[in-house]
């Protein structure tokens, strides 16, 4: 008996010793407290994404593991007038929504910070948009766009202005006006309640200072609102550019990619290839296209728009 | 440089009248202090000034100019906020210079008038850096440079130094002090700490309230308050307040204190027998005196220069201060007597001074 405790309590001490060892370095508790962060990011990110990378290697198809065959789905989809539509499509798409966000969402941002009443009634019901499941929205605009129900059609005709309905899904440059106005829509809130924020860190000192100096209101925006707001800009706008070029719903509601492939985006287009076209390697090959856009995107804002000296309290 | 005029100037906010008729003047190169409580309406009365707050009623002017109706940035005075509302983003040559800038002058002309301002201040080797990098009392010059660079006719100040620790701000105030002596442009500010008042003004307005109290240099404000809140307000540490009903007979006057107190008076010009009274004396105007008033002594601060004593007459918590040494201990019991001429008497409904017989 005696030995077996006397061995008991030699490996409690054991225990004891490495549970100080490690929280007396820093180093390794650091390791510690992250292992769980970085355990999900690992299965739920790291290995789809590795997953993925490797089925655009394959030649694999639904329902067969298929084999590796280098970049033979790359050299198929660079050949690919398809795929270079989407491409253009995506940069069209995600270059022009994400102009319009930016500014529509910035001047929204600016309205919103003025004082009115019912500010935070206003501020909520401008969330609206961003709140309501994709999909959902995307059918109403569907309806919206419908050749033959659509209410702007119907108000237009009643008002006038046009003789037949407009064909807002079904010509290619209408298509893509079209959704480009949707993707607007559902992205303006989260740029303007993003901005807003931004917009409320700036103190009304400097606009009083500015004044004083004899500011005029265009000269506030350009030289006080808008520096000072670069930083907020830089990482809304990353991700604003980062929703709308991996966007796939709004365009799988309302267009599925039609017409004539006017608005098949990448998404949308590595998706139809892998899912219904079954061709899972080529569509996984797709789907890493992106990845250089993705993270050209990302280093554009990350240098080009990252944070200024200004902000930093060392010296330069 | 230019006077600055205040009449009948009010001031509401929705249906709160915060200024009830405030009228001052403000005379050419003249260094002006507001000076109250918090809440008594000076910074908004400044900011009238700089036209950032809409005047509700009265006029205000400026070199002669009413200015009711002007756009700040035509009223050519310039400002410095109490957190220096510097342009992060700009380096200290770019916030001095934005002004100008923004008046399209020429770059040589900015060069030079930045420079000029920025030896002045001692900035010369921060043009490049950002605000962030600079510690409180140099941003507080560069707030101070920007209004500088401008050559204003008015400078107005919006209490500037209380961000800054005590060390800094005694020292920055004699600085603002010599700047105005070497650049003599019209200065109006604005504090709360009536030592800043003091020290710098050469007319202190204090206000209270949303009206003005007291107009008047440093000392006449010291020696002569027109009113209880004035004494008060004036003067660190505090004039002793001892509330007491007025007695005069035989052609004498004296105060009646709680705990049979008798507090002496010099002849008076008004007031009557029986009224309702604070007799009101400052610290150092308290002498050791055996036939004084009876005091026990509660606490005792050495300071080195001076000694404050904390004492209790007729159970009216007091102090007195001396410059020249003594033995004291708390408990001790010890006679005070006040310096007749500085005695002031006010009416303890009103507030109002009862004036002696001169």
């Amino acid at each position: 008996m005696a030995v077996i405790s006397e061995g008991l309590d030699r490996r409690g001490v054991g225990w004891r010793r490495l549970a100080a060892i490690v929280a007396d370095s820093r180093d390794l508790l650091g390791w510690l407290f992250m292992l769980p962060a970085a355990a999900l990011l690992l299965v739920f990110l790291l290995y789809p994404l590795g997953l993925g990378l490797w089925l655009g290697l394959t030649n694999a198809t639904l329902g067969e593991p298929g084999e590796f065959i280098g970049f033979g789905n790359f050299v198929t989809l660079f050949s690919d007038d398809v795929y270079w539509l989407s491409v253009f499509n995506t940069i069209l798409y995600t270059v022009v929504a994400s102009a319009a966000k930016f500014m529509l969402g910035l001047w929204l941002a600016i309205l919103l910070n003025q004082h009115m009443p019912f500010k935070a009634f206003i501020r909520a019901i401008v969330l609206l948009p961003w709140i309501v499941p994709t999909v959902l929205s995307a059918i109403a605009f569907w309806w919206l766009y419908d050749s033959q129900f659509s209410i702007i059609s119907w108000a237009l005709r009643h008002l006038g202005l046009i003789k037949t309905n407009i064909d807002f899904l079904g010509n290619p440059l209408n298509a893509r006006i079209s959704v480009i106005i949707a993707n607007v829509w559902r992205g303006i809130p989260f740029v303007a309640i993003s901005l807003l924020a931004g917009l409320q860190t700036i103190p009304s000192s400097l606009y009083e200072a500015a004044v004083l100096d004899g500011a005029t209101a265009w000269q506030k925006f350009r030289f006080i609102t808008l520096p000072m707001l670069t930083p907020i800009i830089a990482v809304v706008m990353t991700f604003s550019v980062l929703f709308t070029f991996t966007d796939f719903q709004l365009i799988y509601v309302l267009t599925r990619g039609g017409p004539i492939n006017a608005t098949h985006l990448m998404a949308t287009l590595a998706f139809q290839r892998a899912i219904p076209g079954g061709q899972l390697g080529q569509g996984a090959a797709l789907a890493s296209s992106m990845i250089p856009f993705l993270v050209a995107s990302v280093m554009f804002s990350y240098f080009g728009l990252q944070r200024r000296k200004w902000q930093q309290g060392g010296r330069d | 440089m230019a006077s600055v005029g205040i009449r009948s100037v009010k001031k509401q906010f929705g249906s709160v009248q915060i200024i009830h008729g405030v009228d001052i003047d403000i005379e050419d190169g003249e260094f002006v202090v507001l000076v109250g409580p918090s809440g008594c309406g000076k910074s908004t009365l400044l900011r009238m000034i700089a036209g950032l707050e809409q005047i509700s009623g009265g006029e205000i002017s400026i070199g002669g100019t009413t200015v009711n109706n002007l756009p700040p940035k035509e009223r050519d005075i310039a400002m410095v906020f109490q957190n220096y509302a510097l342009y992060p983003h700009m380096t200290v040559h770019d916030n001095m210079a934005f002004s100008m800038k923004l008046r399209n002058a020429a770059r040589s002309e900015i060069d030079a008038r930045v420079e000029q301002a920025s030896d002045i201040l001692g900035l010369k080797p921060y043009l490049d850096r950002y605000p962030r990098q600079l510690s409180g009392g140099q941003r507080q010059r560069v707030a101070m440079g920007r209004a500088i660079v401008r050559d204003p006719q008015v400078f107005l100040f919006d209490e500037p130094l209380s961000n800054l620790d005590a060390k800094l701000r005694v020292q920055m105030r004699t600085e603002i002090k010599a700047l105005h002596q070497r650049l003599k442009t019209t200065s109006i500010y604005v504090t709360h700490d009536q030592v800043e008042a003091m020290t710098m003004a050469d007319r202190i307005v204090v206000m209270h309230d949303g009206i003005v109290e007291q107009i008047g240099s440093p000392l006449e404000l010291y020696d002569h308050p027109a009113n209880l809140f004035v004494a008060g307000f004036i003067g660190s540490p505090a004039m002793n307040f001892i509330p007491g009903v007025l007695r005069r007979a035989d052609g004498r006057a004296w105060v009646e204190s709680d705990g049979d107190v008798r507090l002496p008076l010099p002849p008076l010009g008004g007031g009557r027998d029986g009224q309702k009274v604070t007799y009101g004396v400052r610290p150092e105007h308290l002498t050791l005196d055996d036939g004084g008033v009876a005091a026990v002594v509660s606490v005792v601060e050495p300071t080195g220069a001076d000694t404050f004593v904390y004492a209790d007459i007729g159970g009216v918590p007091i102090c007195a201060t001396f410059d020249e040494r003594h033995e004291f201990s708390p408990g001790r019991p010890i006679n005070l007597s006040p310096r007749l001429d500085a005695v002031h008497l006010f009416d303890t409904g009103t507030g109002a001074k009862i004036n002696r017989a001169d």
